[in-house]
């Protein structure tokens, strides 16, 4: 019985510089790196020393907690730099590629015939299992504990996302790989969601829960539709695999290389051409958006405007980002910007905003604030784009003062950064919504397990 | 250099000393800051912030301030010449009028900005954090609900207290547990109990004039409190003594449309149910104010009244009791006399002290009417029970949201609990 996802509480935000539907190969980067911080809550173990050869799928490091979770490098060629930082923390491990990419073979599978340790492992051996994330705590998965159900979201609904739809076209063998392969690690339901009136390529593939998503933002997350579908209890767990990355596993099942390259779009006003690129995960920045990037004072975003990672040009594409948003920074004074009428902001209140009076248009948002960081004291208008049944307010006043009793009872199981990113958008009082909510889960990770 | 780049550059000087709060809080006053989303968060805002959401409360209210300056002076010359209520339209907004109003209304709005925003800047330079907006609409708020008499060093210090007690000792806007504006009222109210009350505080120069004339500036909460009570007019020009009762006072001098429309002696800013009505619509259409509290007071205030109407029907009360005159006043009338309709559309829809949550703010709203209209018939001193019950609200808000939250709570429970069995 599959069970359609109708959402009415959210907020689409319409942004200049849709990606157009055409791809470009980006050149291929000099340079790549791969940052522990993409992996929320790993602690790395170095295996590659600097000037070690490495192929593509070759460990660089694993975590500490758990030796069986290796983390591959992208790309064949030389580790040259560890970027190291305070407390010789790991920031980054960079590669140089060589000119022809050399693949580590992990062989064939036939995914049909495997069993769930077998799948475990090839999945550790390979280094994909990074890309099994878990809820509650939106981290790695740990794989001791088994899921009561896998969820992958086929429907974007952030502002300015790459389309699925398009990115993902004729991937069908390997989504249908993958997702048998990763079926057997969960006694429940594999759930599949789509985009009502959809062609996307995940709507026919078998052994999957498919569901139609309709509504605005945040009817993608994976958070909400777990929450409509199946929400988490204390003690459960449920995975969360992104579809561009089941398109890796399950290439790697049928050829045997990890080939962590993807459709990247390349979106906002700062792009002069937005449009879609192919990348391996840890390129240079510089290099993908090669050509197209007007960089005069602007804010570069690894992933949505919304959750992304502000990178520099001379950083590296994120472990997990299908996408760069590129918008002006808004480091400048507006006289009596606070009471004069606004045209060109978004505003779900109607206080001299009048986004309200054109659904349809296309804001070129900038990064300021629009005022100062302030206590709570607006109530009501979080809850008018916060689709899960908790009180947003309430929680995050709770993961404040940290009463760990309070964030497990009023849902702290159920919640990730990412679905506070709408109620951090409408703040009034400018509050670090995200922010509030990942440190909360990690204190819960640490004191609850 | 601009006038920009010249504010950038004192501020960047004045950056991490003592004065920089009050120096940000003028900056920010006249430019939206350049601050830009940090990492970790959302890289865009929305265009609202704090002092756009108190600028339009501040917006709602002009209509009422404005009114209550004419209506200051309209209520003085008409206590001395009562011909003048025969045609209210053509004697109200006159220059006469609104001189009054510049002369009294205007020092109460200088004198409550002035001295709170004092001690908001004082806090802000003592405590290090910014200049917060609450007080933007705190000061607004405050000579509305005032009596026009009210003398000015009363309200300085009732100011001070409210500020200091009523907010700042919580950690300022956002953190107080009580209405600022209405713990300014209530300390008015029980500090000058003498002054505040009774029936010559509400009319400008009522004190002086009632000795020479015994023209009365009650309220009509008062006249109908006393209403079965026998009242003697002094004719006017020598005439004979008119000998009636307080009921019917009132009924001669106000009518329906006059109560409705606030030609009626009162607080500044309370009188016209039409102008708070236009207020509403401008906070429940920019989403700032809560329609539901809103909407669930007025609905509380009418059941109380309703109640209060089927005691008086039945003859419980008879007509020699005290409470008889606010009890036997018709429900829909209460809606338009006393602060009822202003405290329901602007006290109580304060997001700080109020309800947070939506179920919660229907029934703090509903208990809000609920309550104003049982204190304004049984208190025997005061008739009007509207501050004394959004503050008795504003300390059970918490309360009311625990319980809401708890079934929120609850439910998730009981999902585990399904699971298990």
């Amino acid at each position: 019985m599959s069970k359609d996802i109708r959402i009415k509480k959210g907020l689409d935000i319409k942004l200049v510089g849709v990606a157009e539907k055409k791809t470009t190969n980006s050149s291929q980067s000099s340079v790549y790196a791969v940052k522990p911080e993409d992996f929320h809550g790993i602690t790395p173990k170095l295996v590659a020393k600097e000037g070690a050869e490495v192929k593509a799928g070759d460990t660089l490091f694993y975590s500490k907690s758990d030796e069986r979770i290796l983390f591959p490098s992208p790309v064949s060629g030389k580790v040259t730099e560890v970027i190291r930082g305070a407390r010789r923390k790991v920031l980054a491990v960079k590669i140089a590629a060589d000119a022809t990419q050399v693949y580590k073979d992990f062989g064939a599978k036939d995914a049909d015939a495997m069993s769930a340790e077998e799948v475990k492992n090839h999945l550790f051996a390979s280094g994909c299992w990074p890309f099994v994330k878990q809820r509650p705590y939106d981290v790695v998965a740990n794989p001791n504990q088994a899921p009561k159900a896998i969820f992958i979201s086929a429907y974007a609904s952030a502002p300015l996302a790459a389309d699925l739809e398009y990115t993902l076209a004729g991937k069908e063998a390997e989504l249908q790989a993958a997702i048998t392969a990763v079926s057997k690690l969960t006694e429940g339901l594999v759930h599949v969601s789509v985009g009502a009136n959809t062609t996307s390529p995940l709507a026919n593939l078998k052994g999957i829960e498919l569901h139609k998503v309709s509504g605005p933002h945040p009817s993608g997350n994976v958070g909400t539709q777990i929450a409509k579908l199946d929400p988490i209890n204390k003690g459960e767990v449920v995975w969360v695999i992104t579809p561009q990355d089941l398109v890796v596993i399950g290439e790697l099942l049928l050829t045997g290389k990890l080939n962590v390259s993807r459709t990247i779009a390349l979106t906002g006003s700062q792009f002069s051409k937005p449009a879609y690129v192919t990348a391996i995960s840890g390129a240079a920045i510089a290099d993908v958006t090669a050509n197209n990037l007007n960089d005069d004072n602007t804010r570069i975003i690894s992933g949505n405007v919304l959750s992304g990672k502000e990178v520099k040009v001379e950083e590296f594409l994120g472990y997990y980002d299908n996408q760069i948003t590129a918008i002006p920074e808004g480091d400048d004074y507006e006289f009596f910007g606070w009471n004069k009428p606004i045209f060109n902001k978004i505003s779900t209140s109607r206080a001299l905003t009048f986004s309200w009076l054109t659904p349809k248009k296309k804001y070129d948002l900038n990064t300021n604030t629009n005022g100062e960081h302030r206590a709570f004291v607006v109530t009501g208008s979080y809850e008018e784009v916060f689709p899960l049944d908790i009180y947003p307010m309430q929680l995050l006043k709770a993961f404040m003062y940290k009463d760990l009793d309070e964030m497990e009872a009023l849902g702290g199981y159920e919640v990730a950064p990412e679905d506070f990113a709408l109620t951090e958008f409408v703040c009034v009082s400018k509050q670090p919504h995200q922010k509030i909510i990942r440190e909360g889960l990690d204190l819960m990770r640490e004191e609850l397990g | 250099m601009s006038l920009k780049q010249n504010l950038h550059n004192l501020k960047e000087k004045y950056k991490g000393t003592k004065m920089a709060p009050a120096f940000n809080a003028i900056h920010t006053f006249l430019y939206l800051p350049n601050e830009v989303t940090h990492a970790g968060g959302t890289h865009i805002k929305a265009a609202d912030d704090l002092k756009r959401t108190m600028n339009i409360v501040i917006m709602a209210l002009i209509p009422c301030l404005l009114f209550g300056m004419f209506n200051a002076g309209y209520q003085h010359y008409a206590a001395i010449d009562n011909s003048l209520r025969a045609d209210v339209l053509a004697n109200f907004f006159t220059f006469d009028n609104l001189w009054i109003g510049i002369v009294k209304v205007l020092p109460l709005v200088i004198v409550s900005y002035g001295v709170g925003l004092l001690v908001e800047f004082i806090f802000a330079v003592i405590k290090g954090h910014e200049v917060e907006e609450g007080y933007l609409v705190t000061g607004m708020l405050v000579p509305l609900i005032v009596p026009v008499d009210t003398p000015l060093w009363m309200l300085s210090v009732a100011v001070v207290f409210g500020v200091v007690i009523g907010k700042e000792v919580f950690g300022g806007t956002g953190m107080n547990i009580l209405n600022p504006a209405l713990t300014i009222r209530a300390f008015l109210f029980f500090a000058y109990p003498t002054w505040m009350s009774g029936d010559k505080v509400w009319v400008y120069d009522a004190v002086n004039m009632n000795e020479a004339d015994a023209i009365s500036g009650e309220t009509m909460l008062g006249y109908y409190a006393k209403s079965g009570q026998e009242l003697t007019v002094k004719g006017a020009n020598g005439a004979a003594d008119i000998v009636t009762t307080y009921g019917d006072r009132a009924n001669e001098l106000y009518s329906t449309f006059d109560k409705f429309m606030g030609f009626i002696p009162g607080s500044v800013g309370e009188t016209s149910t039409f102008l708070i009505l236009i207020g509403a619509a401008i906070l429940i259409f920019t989403k700032i104010g809560s329609w539901r509290i809103i909407l669930s007071a007025f609905v509380g205030a009418a059941v109380m009244g309703l109640i209060f109407n089927q005691v008086v029907a039945a003859d419980i009360i008879t007509e020699s009791s005290k409470f008889y005159g606010l009890m036997n006043t018709v429900w829909w009338e209460h809606l338009t006399i006393g602060g009822l309709a202003f405290g329901a559309v602007f006290m109580a829809t304060d997001p700080v002290t109020g309800s947070q949550t939506n179920k919660g703010k229907w029934i703090y709203g509903f208990l809000i009417g609920f309550i104003s209209i049982m204190i304004r018939v049984f208190n025997p001193a005061y008739p009007e029970g509207v501050f004394l019950a959004i503050l008795l609200m504003n300390v059970f808000a918490p309360t009311i949201d625990h319980y809401v939250v708890q079934g929120n709570v609850k439910k998730r429970l009981n999902r585990t609990k399904v699971k298990t069995a």
